[in-house]
């Protein structure tokens, strides 16, 4: 505790100009970062495979299982930085239970539950349950009995039940765009909706959240896939490489727009707060929202993938560029995100100082905390893919039944 | 012989039941009429609706306020926690504004300033404003702070996550987190007190009478004189807050 007292104070002599006294210690730290940025890769990864799975575009056939569990293992990990952040973290059932249903954040447990439980692993159940059935006749041991019951006990495999996989599938998969959509668009409500904070408070927060969420879960698949084509030694399809890298173009010309949009908003109507967030943009945020999240997060990688579509370059030189866009993506909206938390903060309400955040190391709010928080997703995904492999050659063959009569 | 005196007791148990039964509704209905007239139960909005005025033009910044309320709440004695505190205006002649609040202004303020090129300069103190349209209580998920009947907002410490997303909501930077209970913690009105029909510590300790507490709409309520013999004006009016805190004479500078 001394600690921290030392700590606020040492903050207390680097404020700029007059905050209300109470406004020294910021409430809502790295975790708070890592909570939004986590929650977008699951509603981009979902997003896109979704958009594989409507529109049935062949190319992205790759990723569709891989983008379905790699927004899986993310959603495991969403909940874990807003748990630890609480002050008392064995309360939080009581969201639950007696929920303040005029409070957005009240709303976060249900939003969660329906996205785990109803979109993600209904559609991943509903995809994989041929392969259970047929893993669970093939497997010996330990692994035999974990996918038997993981089939639920359904282990028909009839084409009349494999049309009805494929139907519930898709119909959950309509329903799925909606629900990531609310997921994350949800996510930007609870900054957007904050009246006090008009760094926060505005109509386009969910919908700027939403569409850096996709420029984010695309980013990570264009990672995932090609990192896990790597490790496993096998060939680039770069039709696939090619359409995620322009679906990644497109989805950050909108979100920029989208923030610019709001930037230029800001400006010209100039409020009361006008004054104190140019002094923060300026000064507080200058590296992380100008040269990270604008240059280096949006209009980089937008170059590089510009020039992969205006000139015909090697194959070689190209994947370069998607992974060099996908990584500095990724920093980029992680930017975003602590522009957005942290930057809300850094004024005072009086809109006559700055305060400042000093990331800690260690400590459950610290540095290695969120890192940690950061990777255990990569771990759930490895573990996920020991289990139900995600790639199109793992995919089992059912012979018709037709065929096996016929046998 | 025996048989007739069992009868009786039966029929006459079955008696004193019908006689007795009005008379034990009788009991608890007047149990019920003589609590609602217990003081510590009237909390309706009818008995009881507080508010503050705060008549800037009083306030000497002497800082007994704040140190009175961090004694009787047991507000944290650090320098960034308060319920509340006072803040220092000095307008100078070319319209730059110097605002300090120094230790919340429990310490007094420095004389660190040369009057010359002094426009004007104020005091003001500051406190949650017991919002009747309260942000903080419309986003707390799990209820933990409420709106009394009576007009003041609390937090259930018992109840509350500390999700600090109420710190978050309030515009008056009024709520903070405290450190040792880990929920949020903000000014009451000494609820404690004035359920027992005294004054908050601050309003009982300030040597000016700078706050005045009482009733909003009784016409006894010394607040009543307040709004009479003053132009009132409430901190950030277009957020629709509500305050339920009055400034008289507050100067534009203020947010």
């Amino acid at each position: 505790m001394e600690d921290h007292f030392e700590e606020l104070l040492l903050n207390l002599k680097q404020v700029v100009g007059f905050i209300f006294p109470n406004e020294i210690e910021l409430h809502w730290g790295l975790l708070i970062v890592v909570y939004p940025y986590v929650t977008g890769l699951v509603a981009g990864a979902f997003i896109l495979a979704s958009l594989e799975r409507i529109f049935n575009i062949e190319e992205l056939k790759p990723t569709y299982r891989l983008s379905l569990i790699t927004a899986l293992a993310f959603l495991f990990v969403a909940p874990l930085p807003l748990l630890s952040h609480l002050g008392h973290p064995e309360l939080s059932f009581e969201i639950f239970l007696t929920p303040h249903l005029q409070s957005a954040m009240a709303m976060f447990g249900f939003v969660y539950i329906w996205y785990l439980m109803v979109v993600l692993l209904l559609e991943i159940w509903f995809d994989y349950r041929k392969d259970l059935v047929v893993w669970s006749r093939n497997e010996t041991g330990l692994k035999k009995y974990m996918y038997k019951i993981l089939t639920l006990g359904a282990t028909d495999l009839s084409d009349r039940a494999l049309r009805f996989d494929k139907k519930a599938g898709k119909f959950i998969t309509i329903i799925g765009i909606p629900s990531a959509f609310i997921l994350h668009g949800y996510v930007g409500f609870i900054f957007g909706s904050v009246k006090a904070n008009p760094w926060w408070s505005s109509v386009l927060m969910p919908i700027v959240f939403l569409f850096s969420a996709i420029v984010s879960g695309i980013a990570i698949m264009i990672l995932i896939y090609g990192f896990t084509t790597l490790i496993r030694w096998k060939k680039f399809q770069m039709g696939c490489l090619d359409k995620l890298g322009s679906y990644l173009m497109y989805a950050i010309i909108l979100d920029l727009s989208l923030e610019l949009l709001d930037f230029i908003h800001r400006l010209y109507e100039s409020e009361e707060s006008i004054k104190i967030i140019s002094q923060m943009v300026s000064s507080r945020l200058f590296l992380s929202l100008v040269i990270i999240q604008l240059i280096l997060g949006s209009i980089l990688p937008l170059v590089g993938l510009v020039l992969v579509r205006v000139r015909p370059l090697p194959d070689e030189l190209r994947r370069l560029i998607y992974f060099g866009s996908a990584i500095l993506v990724q920093v980029g909206i992680f930017s975003t995100r602590w522009n957005v938390v942290v930057g809300g903060q850094l004024f005072s309400k009086s809109f006559r100082g700055l305060t400042i955040y000093k990331v800690q190391v260690l400590g459950i709010e610290g540095l290695l905390m969120s890192i940690g928080l950061l990777l255990l997703p990569f771990v759930i995904l490895w573990a996920l893919i020991k289990i139900i492999p995600p790639w199109p050659e793992a995919e089992t063959v059912v012979p018709s039944a037709a065929a096996e009569r016929k046998e | 012989m025996k048989k007739d005196k069992k009868e009786l007791t039966r029929r006459e148990f079955l008696k004193k039941c019908a006689v007795s039964a009005p008379a034990v509704l009788l009991l608890a209905e007047a149990e019920s009429i003589f609590a609602k007239n217990s003081p510590e139960l009237s909390d309706h909005k009818e008995a009881h609706y507080f508010g503050m005025g705060i008549q800037i033009d009083k306030c000497i910044g002497c800082g007994r306020c704040v140190n009175a309320c961090k004694l009787e709440n047991s507000v944290p004695d650090e320098p960034f926690y308060f319920r509340t505190w006072v803040e220092r205006y000095v307008v100078q002649v070319d319209n730059e504004v110097i605002v300090e609040s120094p230790h919340g202004g429990g310490e007094g303020f420095p004389s660190n300033i040369s009057e010359k090129g002094i426009a004007r300069t104020f005091f003001v103190p500051k406190l949650c404003n017991h919002c009747a349209n309260p942000p903080c209580v419309q986003v707390c998920p799990v209820g933990a702070t409420f709106s009394t009947q009576d007009g003041v907002v609390l937090v259930d410490e018992d109840y509350c996550i500390g999700c600090r997303y109420c710190i978050q909501a309030c515009p008056y930077g009024a709520r903070y987190l405290n450190p040792f209970t880990k929920t949020a913690d903000k000014c009451t009105f000494c609820y404690h007190r004035i359920k027992k029909g005294s004054n908050p510590a601050c309003v009982e300790v300030c040597p000016t009478k700078a706050r005045i507490f009482g009733e909003i709409s009784l016409r006894s309520s010394p607040l009543t004189r307040f709004f009479r013999f003053n132009k009132v004006q409430v901190l950030k009016p277009y957020l629709n807050t509500e305050p339920r805190v009055y400034y008289a004479n507050l100067d534009g500078e203020v947010r």
